[in-house]
């Protein structure tokens, strides 16, 4: 064809100079991948999130201390506030006090290891209901029976632990019945969790779930709670409850102005939200980046086009010398850039979905996160039309230039 | 009638500091079927004549008429299209794109023409048998011999079947006897019926022209 004849005549130039090309084209790839690559593993990310936020079920709540984090300094004041103790949780429980309200239940974290006849394991050891636990998660325990209220009233040594937990310590015996040593103390296992993996930001099976109240008295536990868990009747009544809590804290601590709290009431449709802000404001920061990327290797082209201009005077003189008019020399020119521009999207496009494909292997087998490759079509196409876009945009002065060479002056170059 | 008709042509190159005058009222007329051979020493402005003639430059003052036609009236489309379809032009330094071959190399104003992609083979295998270089047409244009060169861009100039083929010394950079073959081709050619205007400085070229003009300075003499 004779698109395939001028392709051959005119590239020629550019395929003398592979490396120089490439390097020309580099912006153009890096930026073309990270569009893929941001879209492969970024929709991953937030069907994760999200679908994990889902697990946490659309009629809890959670108490935490400390006021929203907003930045990075304020993640100190959550972990280091005491605001939340015995006092604040007899308040929220009382009888009418929050709307449809079914449980609530505070949440202490004890740090340490396990062990059980020389076995030993360090896996995350909380004070928290077991009761409370498969009944947010919806999940059933595999052995044995939980633990509630009774049992923290009482403070009894008794634990629920993990699927793996279960597995590292007692293999494939049962453990129900069994005293395992938790930093040093005798704890009965009453129960074991079906396996379940990772949900939210912790692992399901590397539990060991104690009552809080015998975290507290035995464990070094701290007297105030990281959170307190709230669940209510219906997702409908979840911001009823929210507003609920929010007025008792704040009667408790005399605060008049919510800036002021020293609290913060988060919700499953919160956090969705707030990922997806998360999401949505880095995704904005990486487009800005692959824009910038993208504009760079543009200027690239065109250099690169103008360069090849100059070296390619002569050929130009002599097309035209023998027939092309100038639009045949700018649509050879621009075609050239084009071409260029969207080898370096195809390339980029290709780099984008190894990478993407790295990332979620590793994400998967190595670190173990249940991932879904979302395979990029969309970006893919849209990267192809960016590409040669941007191909035209830059490579339209450089051909202008070029068609605008007057024949015999072009044949004359040295 | 007049293929060609050249009224008191100028033309001076002003790029420098100082313009140099190339062309200093040349007048012409060329007919259809003509033979012609322009003579004259080293700079005395034959190239800059035939660039004129194969409307690749423009003249200072004067006016040139083409079948006709006055020649700066017709819009750089016109122009490239009776560059393309009724021209053809052997330069003094070849031209030839060192990277493809001579087939390659030949086909070249086919890309501007519209002739059907089909046909493009065969016509430039046709241009270069003429030529007598059929056995080569698959090197490349860099690996070609002087005299070799000089016969791709002859076919080049032939690809498209022109009345008029105006060529700048064909055999200045070839031995006699390479040079007699492109005489031959042009001899040939003109007995087909095209217009041939040969610029040359060897004396035994020239004769076998039918006309033979002299241009010293930027003028003629006959
Ligand atoms: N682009 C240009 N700018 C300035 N002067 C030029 C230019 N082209 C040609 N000249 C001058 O015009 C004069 C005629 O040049 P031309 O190339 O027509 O000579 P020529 O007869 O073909 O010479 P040769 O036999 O060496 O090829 C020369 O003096 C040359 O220096
Ligand atoms: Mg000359």
């Amino acid at each position: 064809m004779k698109v395939y004849y001028l392709l051959k005549t005119s590239l020629l130039s550019l395929a003398a100079h592979k490396f120089r090309s490439f390097l020309t084209i580099l912006g153009i790839l890096i930026g073309i991948s990270s569009i893929v690559l941001i879209s492969a593993l970024g929709k991953g990310a937030q069907e994760l999130i999200v679908q994990e936020l889902s697990g946490l079920g659309a009629e809890t709540l959670i108490v935490r201390p400390g006021k929203e984090p907003k930045g990075p300094s304020d993640f100190a004041q959550v972990l280091f506030s005491n605001s939340l103790k015995e006092r604040e949780l007899k308040a929220i429980r009382r009888e009418g006090a929050v709307t449809g309200l079914v449980l609530a239940e505070p949440e202490v974290i004890v740090t340490g290891s396990v062990a059980y006849k020389g076995e030993t394991f360090r896996p995350l050891i909380v004070g928290f209901s077991a009761e409370a636990m498969i009944d947010i998660l919806k999940m059933k325990l595999s052995e044995g029976k939980p633990f509630g209220e009774k049992e923290a009233k009482e403070r009894k040594r008794v634990a629920v632990i993990g699927w793996r937990v279960k597995k590292e310590l007692f293999g494939n015996l049962s453990a129900v019945g069994k005293v395992i040593k938790i930093n040093g103390k005798n704890f009965k296992v009453v129960g074991v969790l079906e396996p379940r993996g990772r949900v939210i930001f912790f692992d399901v099976d590397d539990l060991v779930l104690v009552p809080y109240t015998s975290a507290q008295a035995y464990l070094g536990a701290t007297k105030h709670f990281q959170s307190i868990i709230v669940k209510v009747s219906s997702p409908n009544l979840v911001n009823e409850a929210k507003e609920d809590i929010e007025k008792i804290l704040r009667n408790l601590h005399n605060i008049k102005d919510p800036e002021e709290d020293d609290f913060h009431v988060r919700t499953q449709k919160g956090l969705v939200q707030q990922v997806e802000n998360i999401i949505s404001y880095f995704t904005v920061f990486l487009v800005l980046v692959v824009a910038i990327s993208l504009v760079v290797g543009g200027i690239g082209v065109m250099n690169i086009m103008l360069v090849s201009v100059t070296e390619r005077t002569k050929e130009i003189g002599l097309r035209k010398a023998l027939g092309a008019k100038q639009s045949d020399i700018l649509k050879q020119f621009l075609l050239e850039a084009v071409i260029l521009t969207t080898l370096g999207g195809i390339l980029g496009i290709i780099t984008g979905l190894v990478l993407a494909l790295l990332g979620s292997w590793l994400l998967s087998k190595v670190l173990g996160i249940v991932w879904t490759f979302v395979f990029p079509l969309k970006a893919m196409l849209l990267s192809v039309i960016i590409s040669s876009l941007v191909g035209i945009v830059f490579g339209i002065y450089p051909a202008i230039q070029a068609s605008q060479k007057d024949p015999i002056e072009a044949l004359r170059h040295e | 009638m007049n293929l060609i008709e050249l009224k008191d042509i100028t033309k001076v190159y002003s790029e420098g500091k100082i313009p140099t005058p190339a062309l200093k009222g040349i007048s012409l007329k060329i007919e259809k079927g003509e033979f012609l051979a322009i003579m004259g020493p080293s700079g005395s402005g034959k190239s800059t004549l035939l660039h004129i003639l194969g409307m690749l430059d423009t003249p200072s003052s004067g006016s040139y008429f083409y079948k006709g036609k006055e020649v700066s009236r017709l819009n750089p489309n016109e122009l490239a299209k009776i560059r393309n379809q009724e021209i053809g032009f052997v330069f003094q330094a070849f031209y030839l794109l060192p990277r493809l071959t001579v087939l390659e190399n030949v086909k070249l104003p086919l890309l501007y023409s519209k002739v059907p992609y089909h046909k493009w083979d065969g016509l430039a295998q046709n241009a270069i048998s003429k030529v007598g270089l059929a056995h080569r047409k698959n090197y490349l244009a860099v690996h070609l011999s002087g005299g070799e060169k000089q016969r791709t861009a002859i076919a080049r100039a032939l690809v498209q079947d022109p009345d008029l083929i105006l060529a700048d010394e064909p055999t200045g950079n070839l031995d006699s006897i390479s040079g007699k073959k492109i005489m031959e081709i042009f001899q040939r050619l003109n007995q087909e019926g095209k217009t041939i205007v040969l610029v040359t400085h060897e004396r035994e070229i020239a004769k076998l022209a039918h006309r033979v003009i002299f241009i010293k300075d930027g003028k003629l003499k006959e």
